[in-house]
């Protein structure tokens, strides 16, 4: 058996008196889909800060491609290989899709400090960056400025700049928030592929798309992991259907 | 330096403090309550001091220019309120500093056209001037000693307002969450006019303070609003108390650096060189606080993180 | 959109026909008046690229515009009084050579400007413009307290430095090098801000979450745009100083920080000829207005309250539409 990609190994965080994550443990393997449920209030934002690097926790460590990341901030993160979308489409709104797209790639390829060629003419970063786009179904719309884009092209242009990167795991929050019926329909087979490229730790509200693309779940409650299992023995658990009570989704 | 020299210079740092305090205050207020810049504040300080200088140059009396500084003031704060400063609620810091720099030129030119070039004097009232004898045989300027009074009882009343009455909560609440308080069904636009007035006539007392101790003219009030800024940042924006603490430090420090610095380096240097590094470097001595405050936290003392 | 570069032509072309026809009617005084635009315009260039590209409000600029203006003087009175400026470990002598002036200028503005922002960028918003004002404001009392260069009085140059194959007392000559740096100043910002550098500071002042996320650290970049800010407007002070022959301590004074602020809004922030339509605007109020009435900073007040609450964009928005280039 391989080793995880992604290894979170007994992460505590309090705020004040309150416990947002208590000694949460949760592995990421190459080529699966691993989603992060929870009702709300259970501490998934505050944990997925921790993995991004957003928030330090107060105890444990988190590995990340073999190495201990725990003391890393954001950017070494993605740099590491950590490729995120946001909860809240998080872009440059004043800016082209494509210009979003180029950004990305710009980023892992450190050529940040270019100071005098035109960089929407890098045919190498280009490349990038419209591949990705027409991988999320936003070629038709590179020119278009961010703050025009619908909410539904904004979801996938969050996806198409992660794919920029490359990166070696996705950290996705929430990328069927809002898509309605037809998005979530669209995106799920999508992301059912992309898992062969990088793994995906998925935090998602949408309990069909969590039973149809995940190979494993874990269950946050209160800021504790009550249970990870496959979909069929997450159904089965009582302890989740417990803390689920009355949610149909799993019924 | 003898003991007592450095005590009464302990007291000159404590009343610049308090001084700072009272401009430093009304701008922390705004921004923590209203999240704006505002750097007409010092043109505020200086209405006060002009207010004060006219009122009792033409009545005699010095208690008559204190109301008049905080009168005026106010009202001029209140005017600018309804006429600008509630346009820029909603914008970005840059169209605050710009149209509140604006208001600097008008008042400032305004303020010229008015009563020329030439500075005002401000005459400290007889019951107020001369020496006090201290404790320890310490001779202090009476009047001096009734600045730190005002400035602490003015500080207390601060702390007062805020912790007790109706409309302290409603800062409070303010500060917190601004729809909040809106939905409390508080009449938001009121409060912010109240405040910034609030604001600006403790502006107009530290100015019309001043004047009697220094002269009173036009461009008296921004390098008094840039140490309040210093203030702040050391503070914490936001923080009253931030204020308090920071103002003292930054009075204590900028005043014992141009008494203990020229001292330093005559140890070590001819007196007229020492003098001169002594006194370049005290000029920069608070700023080098600033910079110290804000490796160690950048969100000041008392700042939310 | 397309209004935008016509604009900027017109102007640019603009300030030169002004000045050749100064020169053909022999008004010496409107050509310096020209000469103070493009410096004042090159000063804002500077600006323009910490505030317009970077969104760093930086009201603390007249630090650089005054270290350029003291590196003129200092070198040049040193030159004027034939003394050494340092005599051990190494010689160092005054210099007359405007393009060594530069050099000095450029790289002493820009230090300060490295350390100012390494300390200024750990805070954001409204704390960063009260710390770059606070350290505008120290430079100033340090300008004043200090007396070797003249303390609160200043420094006079009687003689203009020289350039090379140039007469530089001669108006036009001297106009034709603040023109010509101004102009390559405006080609670097206008390459920069299509630069992969350009265009992940704009998307950090948009979004630093984002920027972040695909790995860019947002703090390196907007030390490196204020660094390289602070050298443009450290060698408009330069220049500034050369065409007054006189450098003082107003240089460093916030109501300079101010106005340059100023020239780039009055303009258009984030455009590209924002600060040279600001600069001469500026100069053309202060020079009618300035003549109708001693207080016109009253009036000049009264059009900017106008400029910020109703004409958002400056006056290039007005003219050439709200938005800013995207393609």
């Amino acid at each position: 058996m391989t080793s995880p990609l992604l290894d979170i190994r007994g992460i505590s965080k309090s705020f004040g008196a309150i416990r947002a994550s208590e000694d949460v443990s949760l592995t990421l393997m190459r080529g699966e889909i691993h989603a992060l449920i929870g009702p709300n209030g259970a501490g998934k934002s505050t944990l997925i800060k921790q993995i991004a690097g957003n928030l330090k926790p107060d105890s444990g460590s988190i590995w990340f491609d073999g190495r201990d990341v725990t003391s890393l901030d954001t950017v070494a993160r993605a740099q590491a290989g950590l490729g995120r979308t946001f909860q809240i489409s998080s872009l440059a709104m004043e800016m082209s899709v494509l210009q979003n797209a180029v950004l990305g790639a710009l980023g892992k390829r450190g050529r940040v400090m270019r100071f005098w060629r035109d960089v929407m003419r890098d045919a190498a970063l280009l490349q990038v960056a419209h591949a990705a786009l027409s991988e999320v179904g936003l070629a038709a719309a590179v020119g278009t400025r961010v703050a025009d884009l619908s909410h539904g092209q904004r979801r996938q242009l969050e996806v198409a700049v992660a794919l920029t990167q490359s990166p070696k795991a996705f950290l996705m929050d929430e990328p069927m928030a809002g898509l309605g019926g037809e998005g979530t329909a669209r995106l799920t087979p999508f992301l059912d592929g992309l898992r062969h490229r990088a793994p995906i730790l998925l935090v998602e509200h949408d309990m069909d798309a969590v039973f149809a693309l995940a190979d494993r779940i874990s269950v946050l409650v209160y800021g504790r992991i009550i249970a990870t299992g496959k979909p069929d023995a997450i159904r089965q658990n009582a302890e989740v259907r417990e803390a689920y009570l009355g949610d149909e989704a799993l019924t | 330096m003898s003991l007592i020299l450095f005590i009464e210079q302990m007291l000159n740092g404590v009343q610049f403090g308090v001084m700072l305090f009272l401009m430093a205050a009304g701008l922390t207020l705004i921004f923590g309550v209203m999240g704006l810049i505002n750097l007409a504040h010092g043109s505020l300080y200086m209405i006060g001091a002009f207010a004060a200088a006219w009122v009792a140059g033409m009545s005699g009396s010095f208690v008559l220019a204190l109301i008049a500084s905080l009168a005026a003031a106010a009202a001029a704060g209140a005017l600018i309120e309804l006429m600008v400063i509630r346009r820029l609620y909603d914008r970005d810091h840059l169209d605050q500093v710009l149209a509140t720099f604006a208001l600097i030129l008008i008042f400032s030119e305004g303020t010229r056209w008015l009563f020329g070039s030439f500075p005002l004097f401000l005459e400290i009232p007889p019951y107020l001037s001369g020496p006090v004898t201290l404790p320890g045989g310490i001779e202090y300027p009476l009047y001096r000693l009734a600045i730190i009074g005002v400035g602490l009882l003015v500080a207390a009343g601060l702390f007062a307002l805020i912790a007790r009455t109706r409309i302290g909560i409603q800062i409070r609440a303010g500060e917190a969450d601004r729809e909040m308080i809106a939905a409390l069904g508080v009449n938001i636009s009121a409060l912010y006019t109240i405040v910034f007035a609030l604001g600006a006539a403790l502006a107009g007392l530290a100015g019309a303070l001043i004047g009697a101790i220094q002269s009173v003219q036009v461009g008296m009030g921004e390098p008094v609003l840039i140490l309040a800024f210093v203030v702040i940042v050391i503070g914490g924006i936001g923080s009253i108390k931030g204020a308090l603490v920071g103002a003292i430090l930054v009075g204590l420090t900028d005043t014992l650096g141009r008494v203990l610095l020229p001292a330093v380096f005559a140890q070590f240097m001819a007196p007229q060189a020492a003098s001169s590094v002594g006194s370049s470097l005290a000029s920069m001595s608070i700023y080098i606080l600033m910079a110290g405050v804000l490796v160690m936290r950048p969100s000041g003392l008392f700042g939310k993180a | 959109m397309r209004r935008e570069p016509l604009l900027n032509a017109a102007v640019f072309l603009g300030l030169l026909a002004v000045v050749l026809w100064a020169r053909a009617t022999d008004e010496p005084f409107t050509i310096t008046l020209a000469t103070r635009v493009a410096i004042l315009a090159l000063a804002g260039v500077g600006l323009n690229l910490a505030l317009g590209l970077g969104g760093l409000v930086s009201l603390g600029h007249a630090v650089f515009f005054g270290i350029g203006g003291y590196a003129m003087g200092i070198l040049a009175s040193h030159a004027q009084s034939y003394s050494p400026l340092i005599e051990w470990p190494v010689l160092i002598e005054g210099t007359k050579s405007m393009p060594v002036i530069w050099l000095v200028a450029m790289a002493a503005s820009g230090l300060a400007a490295l350390g100012i922002g390494a300390l200024s960028l750990r805070t954001s918003g409204v704390y960063f413009i009260m710390i770059t004002l606070a350290f505008g404001q120290m430079f100033y009392y340090f300008a004043i307290s200090w007396p070797a260069y003249g303390g609160e009085d200043g420094l006079s140059i009687y003689v203009r430095n020289g350039f090379p194959g140039l007469n530089t007392l001669d108006p036009i000559q001297f106009f034709a090098i603040c023109y010509v740096i101004l102009g390559l100043a405006l080609w670097l910002f206008s390459r920069l801000s299509r630069s992969a550098f350009g265009l992940a500071l704009g998307a950090a002042r948009q979004n630093g979450e984002r920027v972040m996320a695909v790995g860019i650290a947002p703090y390196r970049l907007r030390l490196v745009a204020f660094a390289l800010s602070g050298v443009i407007t450290g060698l408009a002070g330069a220049l500034f100083a050369d065409l007054n022959r006189f450098v003082s301590p107003t240089m460093f004074s916030w109501q300079t920080s101010g106005e340059i602020m100023v020239f780039v809004i009055l303009g258009g922030v984030a455009r590209l000829f924002g600060p040279v339509v600001g600069a001469a605007v500026f100069i053309l109020l202060e020079h009618v207005l300035g003549g109708l009435s001693e207080f016109w900073h009253i009036y000049l007040g009264a059009v900017l309250l106008v400029v910020v609450l109703f004409a958002r964009g400056g006056i290039i928005g007005l003219i050439a539409g709200r938005e800013v280039r995207h393609d």
